[in-house]
This record gives C-alpha cells, structure tokens and sequence, in this order.
C-alpha cells in the first residue's frame, strides 16, 4: 500500500483587539508566522497540518462590531468582515477583562468561521489556546485517523472513529414510520412538510459534501424483534440498552431500499409502539430513560420511539388518531444525522461556549471539520486504488486495458496531484472537489468490468494441454528430421569413398 | 454457492439453503444475502414434493421455507459472475440485490458446496474455479477493502486443497475433509430417491438450530462440529491469517447481524416557525 504524504495548510487570522496584545510579541504587528505537526497514522500514512498565521490587529469596523453586548452579536457582526473561504479561520482576540464572553468561559466558538478568544498574560500560553480551538474548528488528529480507519485494525479504533461514515458521493436518507398497531393508531405524519421545512437546510448545506436523495415509507404490522420488559414502578415499558442491537434486524429485512442507486442509506425510523406496549422508554447502561427515546447504529442510521398519550377516556373509540409533533422528532433525527457524519460536541473543553448551529443544521467550521476529512480520505483511497491496480497489472500480464479505463487512471492520477497541490496552498473547496474527482475515476478505473482475469494456467495445465496435441506430431517430424539428417551424413562420406 | 445441477445433486441445493435459512434466522436480511444457486430441486419435474427441500427423510425441516431470495439462479451460477460479485467488477446495469455492496467493515461468511477436487471447485458440471483464483479474488477484496473479517466455508470432496492457497489477512476457513479424503453425504431418502444433504453441513444445521442472535458460542465450538466419527471425512480449518483469536470469535459475528449501537443522547434545537422552503 502506497504511503500517504500529505500536508495540510490553514490560513488564519489572528486579530487583537485593543488592549488585549500579550506584552511578549516576537514582533511588531502584523506579522506572519508558520506552525507545522505532524499527525502520524500509522507507518505508511503522514500527514503534516501546517497553520499560516497572520497576527494583525482590529481595523476600524471590527472593532466597532467588537463592541456589542453579546458575544452573539458580535459573531453576526463580524462575519461580513471575515475571510469566507472554506478551510479558513479567524480569531478576534479580546481583552482579558471583556464582558464580552461571559465568566468562566475564554473561547466563544461563532457560527462561522470565527472564534472570540479570551486574552491571556503571554503569547505561549494564548499561542497554546489558539491551537486548542484550531484544533477544534479545523482537524484534530483523531479527526485525521478516524478518515484513514481503514488502514488502522479494528480493535484500536476509539468510539468517534468506529462512528466514521465513509466518504461516499452520495448518500440516500430514507425517513420510515413504523406503525405496529393500525388498529389502535392512526398515526399521520407530515413528512414532506417536515422535510422541506428542517431537513432541507440542513441538507443544503452538505450538498458541497455529497448528493443526498431523501424518501420516505410508512410500514404497517411491523414489530420491533424484542420484547419490552413491563415496569411497575413507572407503570411503563422499557427497552434495555443491551437488547437495542437486536431491535434492528427484523425490521431491516423489511424496509427496502432503492434498486437503482448504489449509495449508501441511512434510515431513520420512527416506531409508536402498541397500545399494549405504551409506553415505552429506552433505558441507557445505567438503567435510566433516555431523554430522546431514541438510539443510533454507526453507517446505519438511527430510530426513535414516539409515544401516545394515552386517550384522556378510557371508553374513546379506537383507533386515535395521532398527529406526529414532527419538529420534536426532526431535532432527534438530525441531531443522529449529525453524530453519524462524525460532527459531536462532546469533547469540548469546558470554557468553550459553543454557538448552537440553529437551522441549517452545523456551522461552517463542522462543515470544514468534515470536508478536511473527507478530502483526506479521498485522497488515500485513491492512492490505494491505484498502487492495487498497477500491482494487478503486474502481476497478470495478458490483462487488456481498454483506452477508457487507461484515461481514467491518467485522470485519477492528474486528479489526486491537484489535490494534494492544492491542500498545500490552503484551497479547502477546490482540494475537496478534486480529490472527489479522483476517487470517482479510480473507482471507475478498478472495477470496470473488463479487469476480469480468468486466465489462471497453471504450468502442470500447460503441459497437460499441449503436450498430448504437439507429442504425436512431433515424433514423425523428429524422426523424419534425424532420418534426413543421417541420409546427409551418409552422402558426404559415399563420393570421397567411391574414389 | 451451490453449484451443482442436476436432481441428483439435490443434497447440494439442501446445503445451501439450510445455511441460508439459518443465516436468515440470526437475522441477516435478503438485502445482505447473495444467494446462487445452480439448479432448482423445489420446482423440479422429478422432486415427488413440490415446492420443498427437504434436509432429513423425517421430512421436518422445510428449509425451501417461504421467503427465500435466490439473486443467481440456474446457468447465471458461473466462475465468471461469482468473482464478478466477489471483486465488484460487475456491469453498471446489475440490479442492488445481485451486488456484493460491502465495505471496511463487513464481515463476510462465503459458503461453498458442489463437486470439489483437489484444487479446484467444479461449477455446473462444466467450468471449474480454483483454489489461486479464489486466492487472488480475496486478495482483490482485500487490497480494496471490501472486507473486514471473511470465513470461509466449503463442503466439497477434498475441500481442504481450497483453504490452501490464500494470502490476505483476516481470513479464516473451514473445509468438510482433507486432500485426499471425499465428502460424503449423509442419507439417502426412498421416497424422494436422492440424497438429500452431505454430513458435514448437516451436522453444521444442527449445530446452528442451537444458536439464537445473543448467543456468545464462538468459533472453536464451529471447529469441533462432525467429528471423524460422525463425518467419516476429517474436517479441517485454517486460521493462521486470522487477527483475532478464534476462542473470542462468536458465531453470530458472522451468521447472524449483531449492532453497535449507542443511546442518542444529544438533539439539535430546531427553531419551530420557519417557513417551507420551496421543494426543488
């Protein structure tokens, strides 16, 4: 497997506010400086992270939208004064003693791309918090190891990683609603509308990561494979943690999924559980209800239990009519739809406050988080794509490769350059858009159809065809051959004998 | 893969179908099963039981069943679209259901029967697949990743002499006799007239009726299934290129579809009056 060199380049901006300038500047503002690491895989994988860092202080506007109340408002502020593009990142270093960041809290993480940064005594020290955010808002190198997983063996793989949905083109989402019972529930659920109204935002804003193609099904008579234990201290159902992974096989088996297309799918379903079986809460490893009913398998997808209130009459008539609170199931399906595409905020630093990405589902840095990810990944599956055919190549020599699949390979090749180049040079988007190209030439390359060897001869074959068709018709040629040979012989010595 | 035609290779098609109806049973769907096989016994003019295979003459066990999803059936059994499916190197026109979409993290289980010789499979009584062939389709597997953990299961005469020869990683396999040794089945029916499965996959039946999806029984117990006694045959397996320790492998890693999954403990706050967006 070919190793992978790759470097990664950040364009940054580190901009003082007044009064917040350490005392210990190497020199004077503005001024450029250059941090290079190195996140090592594993033997055959290095990548070098590389953060160009231009120290600069406020310009007029900026300081004046420094000035707002809330750490907030001046994120909204900032952001038309910022450098937009993908891959960069600008902190706004603020004085120590600013009520602009609340107490307690140092980093305030905006929406975009950009940062508050709390000032601190010398430049070592906020050089080291400014790498702890970059690191946040970039890649880290569990971020980095969790892209190239697939050259790493199972067993060290942590929980972020082993969660890694692979880099793909596109990505089907299916929404399914499962109804066990449809004698006693009539459930109805707005789904286009929720789909237009929540999902779409979100998946706008990924549309730069890959195409997604969303439907939806609604499944009658379809019973979760495990039975829920009756609680009576809570008078309800419960579901175990250990008994979920079994819950989603029988109903997989049922569910479908496109013919035609062959990305991957993520289902989301949501199950309203019998009315002999309401109501019915997910109980974690310690024994305590979910807050969100609901449970997510890695490169799967995720399913939410949606109670009924049970009817305020006893005598009301069956079946009752359900109208699904879509918002409330939405917020848990895109929170899951996040936590798959590897996007948590769970090992954030405690004086981080992080601004909540709203509708459109993750702020720009999560989406630079993971096209930094994927472009890496890109980029190794393409090596290892390559290196494997040209060892095939090798390897069988009478393989025909057609001009196509030729081209292909040259593209791949011209492809994957480009972006590494263009990582180097700090191009997030365009870097991304060509390391998507590449993968889809080498995968196109490997697997067309025409790489079919079946040519396997043995020499034992070898000898046993041709040696039973050549023997019989080589043995008069031979003997005729010898018997001409020794005619000749004879001649030459007759003539000098009859004189 | 069953790849044996004619009626009286009816005990070839039983195997096949009862590894898929317990594979099926420890809860792997249709959509994760590719399923090839070469002839058709239930719908056979000569099988005096229409519609059913049976596995023992008592007649209990329909392992036909209802539900079964046969995705190569007949003459498209080849050595050609058996790599095809294996290496991915399938036309673009080939429906999901007949593709082998895995990925890094697949676990696959490869269940072979038919006529087997001493490195070599024979499929359809007129192609053979051997062993370096299937050696070099796991190393394309392998160098693509279309694998995580692969076993490999073959009950043919001599099936040993197919385990042989591969080289990727995280393979482990299991043969119903050595080289040298024939296969041999298991009982014949009268009142169907063939016989009508092979010992060594019999016994493996019997062995997974026992399983159930949380079931912890790991692979040395699969090892030790059909002993000479019982087998007449010796069966062998290979587990050298295997990471793990096979004592740590359960059965359902492979026969059966078992989840990680993790408590979603965090939601996204959705702010409710938003307007539709246009639906494009």
């Amino acid at each position: 497997v070919a190793p992978v060199q790759v470097q990664l380049v950040v364009p940054m901006a580190v901009v003082f506010g007044p009064g917040s300038v350490p005392g210990d500047l190497p020199r004077p503002l503005p001024f450029r400086d250059v941090q290079e690491m190195e996140i090592s895989v594993n033997l055959r994988a290095s990548v070098t992270s590389r953060y160009e860092m231009r120290f600069r202080s406020t310009t007029g506007q900026e300081e004046a939208a420094l000035a707002a109340a809330t750490a907030r408002e001046a994120d909204a502020a900032l952001h038309p004064l910022q450098d937009t593009t993908l891959g960069s990142l600008t902190m706004y270093v603020v004085p120590e003693t600013s009520s602009l960041l609340p107490q307690g809290i140092n980093v305030y993480v905006g929406k975009h791309r950009s940062a508050l940064v709390r000032a601190v005594g010398s430049l070592a020290v906020l050089q080291a918090r400014l790498r702890e955010v970059t690191q946040l808002m970039s890649f880290r190198a569990s971020s980095i190891a969790a892209a190239l997983s697939d050259r790493v063996p199972d067993g060290q793989l942590g929980p972020a990683a082993r969660r890694y949905l692979k880099s793909s083109l596109g990505y089907e989402i299916t929404f399914s609603l499962l109804n066990p019972d449809p004698k006693s529930h009539t459930v109805d659920w707005d789904i286009e509308g929720a789909v237009n109204r929540y999902v779409k935002p979100v998946l706008d804003k990924l549309s730069l990561v890959a195409n997604f193609s969303v439907d939806s099904q609604i499944l009658y008579y379809a019973v979760l494979g495990v039975t829920p234990r009756y609680d009576k201290e809570s008078s309800s159902f419960l579901l175990s943690a250990h008994s979920l992974p079994h819950v989603i096989n029988p109903v997989e088996a049922r569910l479908g999924s496109s013919a035609a297309s062959l990305y991957p799918v993520l289902n989301f379903l949501l199950y309203v559980p019998e009315r002999s079986h309401s109501p019915l809460y997910i109980q974690d490893k310690d024994g305590a209800p979910v807050s969100t009913n609901a449970f997510h398998s890695p490169r799967w997808g995720g399913i939410m239990v949606y109670n009924v209130e049970a009817p305020a009459s006893p005598q009301a008539s069956l079946p009752l009519h359900v109208d699904v609170d879509m918002a409330r199931v939405m917020e848990v399906f895109l929170a899951q739809l996040r936590l798959l595409f590897g996007l948590s905020r769970e090992e954030v630093p405690p004086e981080f406050l992080l601004e909540g990405a709203g509708n459109e589902g993750l702020a720009d840095w999560e989406l630079d988080h993971l096209l930094w990810a994927h472009t890496v990944e890109n980029i190794a599956t393409v090596s290892t794509t390559l290196t494997s055919l040209a060892q095939l190549l090798d390897k069988i020599g009478n393989i025909v490769i057609k001009d196509d699949v030729a081209s292909e390979v040259y593209r791949a090749v011209a492809s994957v350059q480009s972006a590494v180049t263009k990582l180097s040079l700090g191009h997030l988007r365009a870097a991304f858009q060509a390391s998507k190209e590449a993968v889809t030439s080498s995968e196109r390359a490997f697997f067309d159809p025409s790489l079919l060897h079946l040519l396997y001869f043995p020499d034992d074959q070898k000898f046993a065809i041709y040696i039973p068709l050549f023997l019989p018709m080589a043995v008069p040629i031979l003997l005729s051959l010898a018997k001409i040979v020794r005619e000749t012989k004879l001649q030459k010595k007759e003539p000098t004998k009859m004189d | 893969v069953c790849t044996s035609r004619f009626w009286f290779n009816y005990r070839h098609v039983a195997n096949t179908l009862s590894v898929y109806r317990s594979v099926k049973r420890l809860g792997i769907p249709d959509s994760h099963i590719v399923l090839m096989l070469a002839d058709d016994m239930a719908c056979n003019p000569r099988n005096p039981k229409p519609a059913t295979v049976f596995s023992h003459k008592n007649m209990e066990l329909n392992v036909y069943g209802d539900d079964v999803e046969v995705d190569y059936r007949s003459y498209e059994v080849t050595v050609e679209n058996f790599l095809r499916v294996l290496t991915g190197r399938i036309p673009p026109s080939t429906p999901r259901s007949k593709r082998l979409l895995s990925d890094d993290r697949s676990n696959i289980l490869i269940y072979m029967t038919g006529h087997g010789g001493n490195g070599f499979l024979k499929f359809q009584d007129s192609e053979e697949i051997t062993n370096v062939e299937l050696a070099d389709a796991f190393e394309q597997m392998w160098q693509k990743r279309r694998y995580n953990e692969l076993l490999f299961i073959i009950d043919t005469c001599q099936g040993a002499s197919m385990y042989e020869r591969f080289y990727s990683p995280n393979i482990m396999a299991l043969a119903s006799s050595q080289v040298g040794e024939d296969s041999l089945s298991h009982q014949p029916d009268l009142g169907i007239g063939v016989h009508l499965m092979d010992r060594y996959t019999f016994y493996v039946l019997e062995f997974l009726e026992e399983i159930h999806p949380a079931s912890q029984t790991n692979m040395n117990d699969l090892f030790q299934v059909c002993p000479k006694s019982l087998c007449v045959s010796t069966p062998g397996h290979r587990t050298d290129l295997f990471q793990r320790d096979p004592q740590k492998v359960l059965i359902t890693d492979f026969f059966g579809s078992v989840r990680k999954v993790e408590i979603t403990a965090e939601t996204l706050s959705l702010d409710r009056d938003v307007a539709a967006f246009e639906s494009k």
